[in-house]
């Protein structure tokens, strides 16, 4: 481990450090070094999105991002968001919606979703929002849009966009 | 148990748990990241070292030499084990190209070597040093000039090649309406979220593997071939499976490098494809070439009906059997189907969702819209007048249960069929709107399918099988059968799959897996119930298991007291008489489908989609929906994007990842509809159930393609149908 680094992280909430090869992908920090493996490899290229974590409140593809780049940084996975028990409202929308079948895109899926409402709760707009001057609402074309970067080869897409529509607290 | 005689009425008739909206219950696992896939499993106390795996860059030749001293000097590598180091190692009954060891490149990225180190990263680095020396050879690699070389091949599961009935040529010469057209298939990945991921871990000459795989039986016997060791020495687990499609129906490379890695190195090995190796180290669904001739009398009633398909594979492979719904699905005196086999150095193709039927059906129904225009026919109207309920090849042989005729009327009343216009003649601003239709159609197999169940002192049932769920629902599914057979709630039943310790099931593919395995599970559960009778002294033709008791005339005794302190256990393998001889059975569906052709690019969004399926008793119609709506998902991505582009020069697929090779995206789907036909199949199963994962693919492309025609009126029959293929002779823009 000649070119490896000490990074330290608050993951879920708990501060965690760790000694990292630099090469270390944040989505193989988690998975190999704190075996939170509820975060899914898809295809290691930022292509698939089932990698997708919270860093900082803000969604990314934790393939596509070195762990040495995150020193000091918040990183929610999927495990921090809810348990069995204790699902986190995303979560519960997804079981209710059978939002899911093999499960594996599962994890990116909500992160996404519940990301994807704070974007639009913050007016940010997307390929799809008809005017830049007035504010950005949630709606079926909306999530869509802002969904398309996590891939369900299972095809629950339909059953997604319901299940995040209940979550938001809206009828689009 | 043997299902002989046509299901009578049984405890699964009760419905209490069976056939009612059950939420998934691994589905709090699945969305807390908590349910473990293969390369997840970990033990605190084991020492893991990784594996990465190296491809061949050449399709067809041999290995002069390997110069692998950078990669073993490199930090942390423990092992590099080649293709050359490791030998001649067997080949697994059901694999067409051999996995690894040897000199001979069968096809490009066929696993080469094996890296072991510390790290992923380090094992990574090191692969990339590797150097080879090939001895290349020409290959064929292009199916359409590959096609006159073209060979009848054998046998495919006892189905021949050709079939033929009345005179084929004379009716169809002779026919007031005629069409005779080829269509084209591309060769298509499944693309199964979850990389082929194995774990592998010896104690002296036992293996353990955690792996990724749809048949655990078929796993640990081809394993066992290609290592050369004892079958009963290889415990083999997979509970959780990230997608397979027919991709992991059969041993991959992920398995065999895992366990020679370990056994060089004496650790635990973790070894994933990369996502990149993927496609061509893997399996593939054949591109097809396939011409369609139909003839009819002017009313509309076929008189002639042929399907040729051309598809390749590598020696010893097998043909996509693209005219296997041909034989069965309509009516008409005179028939003839062949399929012809090219040998082509690409990977191995192999099956992938509905194998057959799929893309056959891309063909033929688009082929059935052809006819009804040429007759002035509503398509299906045409369909129903061709209908048959015998199969046409051999009419004295009925179908068990047929009710396509209700799948097309009921979808075309609820979809709006009606509002359907010509050709070309609805438009709402720049889009052109039209409306699809085709028939789904896929036969119901059965397989033989083991389970044990145990019932403990708690009252709780615990089921176990080597049956996979790879997002099909089997968990749910099994819990519900067991549930009904025991006369308790699902929260009572413990499932555990995908286990070689545990009885071999059907396992998952050709829509076999939910009603072969969970008639297996009843078989157990008939044990179980008898040995719950005996115990308590009960005859067990009268008795009740009902709300977690059990009873008898006018005594009743809790479940959980009839187990005993050392509970019971009922193991059984539910096998299969000649019903499926005797009766075709078959799952019937009608696709709807609206598009919108943008006038001015030829980019087609689908607006509205809806399948009404006959498929006998449905176990669970939220899974069973969620099947069907992510087979009408892949029929999108079949239609309008997903191609496997070959590389004609180098043999091989150069799109070989997830942003190249293109899959549906939330942003191509729209709300999709389902309605399921309420019947039963007595002839299946004591379930009276079928299956419906592939069904719901067959015949959506081709709504989808005639759904664009009728916007356009652009008949493309060539897939996917890309804008490129419909621009060109779209309407002029006003």
């Amino acid at each position: 481990m000649t070119y490896a680094s000490t990074v330290s992280m608050k993951v879920n909430g708990e501060r965690r450090d760790l000694e990292v090869d630099n090469r270390t992908s944040l989505l193989d920090a988690l998975r190999e070094h704190l075996h939170l493996t509820g975060t899914k490899k898809g295809c290691d290229h930022g292509q698939c999105g089932a990698c997708t974590v919270l860093v900082n409140g803000v969604r990314i593809n934790s393939c596509l991002t070195l762990a040495v780049m995150h020193d000091g940084d918040e990183v929610t996975t999927i495990e921090g968001l809810g348990q069995p028990d204790n699902l986190h409202p995303m979560q519960a929308a997804f079981v209710k919606h059978d939002g899911f079948q093999c499960g594996y895109c599962t994890p990116g899926q909500i992160c996404s979703s519940v990301a994807v409402l704070e974007e639009i709760k913050a007016n940010l707009p997307s390929h799809v929002t008809v005017s830049l001057t007035e504010r950005t609402r949630i709606s079926e074309a909306e999530i869509r849009e802002r969904m398309s970067g996590n891939i369900c080869r299972c095809g629950a897409y339909s059953n997604i966009v319901e299940a995040i529509v209940e979550a938001a607290g809206t009828r689009a | 148990m043997k299902f002989e005689t046509p299901a009578k009425t049984n405890p699964i008739d009760n419905l209490k748990v069976v056939g009612q909206p059950i939420h998934r219950i691994d589905g709090e696992l699945k969305t807390t990241g908590r349910a473990m896939y293969a390369y997840e499993w970990h033990d605190p106390n084991l020492h893991y070292a990784y594996g990465y795996p190296l491809g061949s860059s050449i399709a067809k030749g041999r290995i002069k030499s390997m110069d692998v001293a950078a990669a073993e000097a490199a930090p942390g590598v423990m092992s590099v084990v080649t293709t050359l180091s490791v030998g001649e190692l067997g080949k697994g009954k059901l694999n067409t190209a051999k996995l690894f060891g040897g000199d001979e490149i069968q096809h490009y990225h066929q696993a080469i070597a094996v890296v072991v180190a510390e790290t992923f990263e380090q094992a990574r680095a090191a692969a990339s040093l590797i150097k080879v020396e090939y001895q290349e050879e020409s290959g064929t690699f292009d199916l359409a000039e590959a096609k006159m070389s073209a060979v009848k091949p054998k046998d495919t599961d006892g189905a021949p090649p050709d079939t033929a009935v009345g005179d084929f040529d004379g009716a169809f010469y002779a026919a007031a309406v005629s069409m005779d057209e080829t269509y084209t298939t591309p060769d298509q990945s499944h693309s199964m979220m979850e990389p082929h991921a194995s774990i592998a871990l010896w104690h002296g000459d036992e293996l353990t593997v955690w792996t990724s795989s749809q048949m655990i039986d078929w796993w640990r016997s081809d394993l066992a071939t290609t290592l050369g060791i004892d079958k009963e020495k290889i415990h083999m687990m997979s509970p959780f499976i990230g997608g397979g499609f027919g991709g992991k129906l059969f041993l991959r490379s992920d398995a065999v490098l895992a366990a020679i890695a370990a056994k060089a190195t004496g650790r635990p090995v973790k070894v994933a494809l990369p996502r990149p190796l993927l496609v061509n180290n893997t399996t593939h669904r054949p591109a097809t070439i396939q011409r369609i001739r139909i003839g009819a009398d002017k009313s509309g009633m076929i008189t002639a009906i042929g399907h040729e398909s051309w598809s390749g594979d590598l020696p010893g492979g097998g043909p996509e059997t693209a005219v296997m719904q041909t034989r069965l699905l309509y009516a008409g005196e005179n028939r003839m189907t062949a399929m012809r086999l090219a040998e082509l150095n690409l990977p191995e193709g192999n099956a992938m969702r509905a194998p057959g039927e799929a893309p056959g059906l891309m063909a033929l129904e688009i082929a059935i819209d052809e006819m009804a225009e040429k007759l002035g026919l509503d398509p299906i109207e045409f369909r129903i007048l061709n209908d048959t309920q015998v199969d046409p090849e051999k009419p004295e042989r009925p179908f068990s249960h047929r009710n396509l005729v209700g799948c097309l009327k009921l979808g075309a009343e609820r979809f709006g069929w009606n509002d359907r216009k010509k050709p070309g003649a609805r438009r709402e601003g720049n889009w052109l709107i039209g409306l699809g239709v085709a028939a789904g159609f896929r036969n119901n197999l059965v397989m033989p399918s083991g389970a044990r169940v145990r019932l403990g002192n708690d009252g709780v049932v615990n089921v176990e099988t080597d049956m996979t769920d790879i997002g099909t629902g089997s968990y749910t599914i099994i819990a519900q059968t067991a549930a009904e057979m025991m006369g308790v709630a699902v929260d009572k039943v413990g499932v555990h799959l995908g286990d070689s310790r545990f009885p071999i099931s059907a396992g998952s593919g050709g829509q076999f897996g939910a009603n072969s395995a969970t008639s297996g599970v009843y078989a157990a559960c008939v044990k179980l119930r008898e040995a719950v009778a005996m115990r308590l002294g009960f005859n067990s033709d009268d008795v009740v298991f009902e709300n977690g008791e059990v009873r008898s005339g006018n005594r009743s005794v809790p479940l959980a007291a009839a187990a005993g302190a050392e509970g019971l256990v009922g193991e059984d393998t539910m096998e299969w008489g000649d019903l499926t001889d005797t009766h075709q059975q078959s799952t019937f569906g009608a696709h709807f489908v609206e598009v919108g052709v943008d006038l001015a690019t030829g980019e087609t969004r689908v607006r509205r989609m809806l399948a009404v399926c006959a498929a006998g008793r449905i176990i669970n119609p939220i899974t069973a929906r969620s099947q069907v709506i992510g087979a009408m998902t892949m029929g999108v991505g079949l239609a309008l994007f997903e191609e496997l582009a070959v590389d004609t020069r180098r043999g091989f697929f150069v799109n070989h990842d997830l942003a190249s090779y293109e899959v549906p995206v939330h942003a191509d789907i729209p709300y999709q509809e389902v309605i399921f036909l309420d019947e039963t199949d007595p002839m299946s199963s004591p379930m009276k159930a079928k299956g419906v994962g592939e069904l719901g693919l067959c015949g959506v492309s081709a709504a989808i393609a005639n759904a664009i025609y009728n916007a356009t009126g652009v008949r493309v029959r060539d897939y996917p149908i890309t804008l490129d293929k419909v621009i060109g002779d779209l309407p002029e823009v006003a």
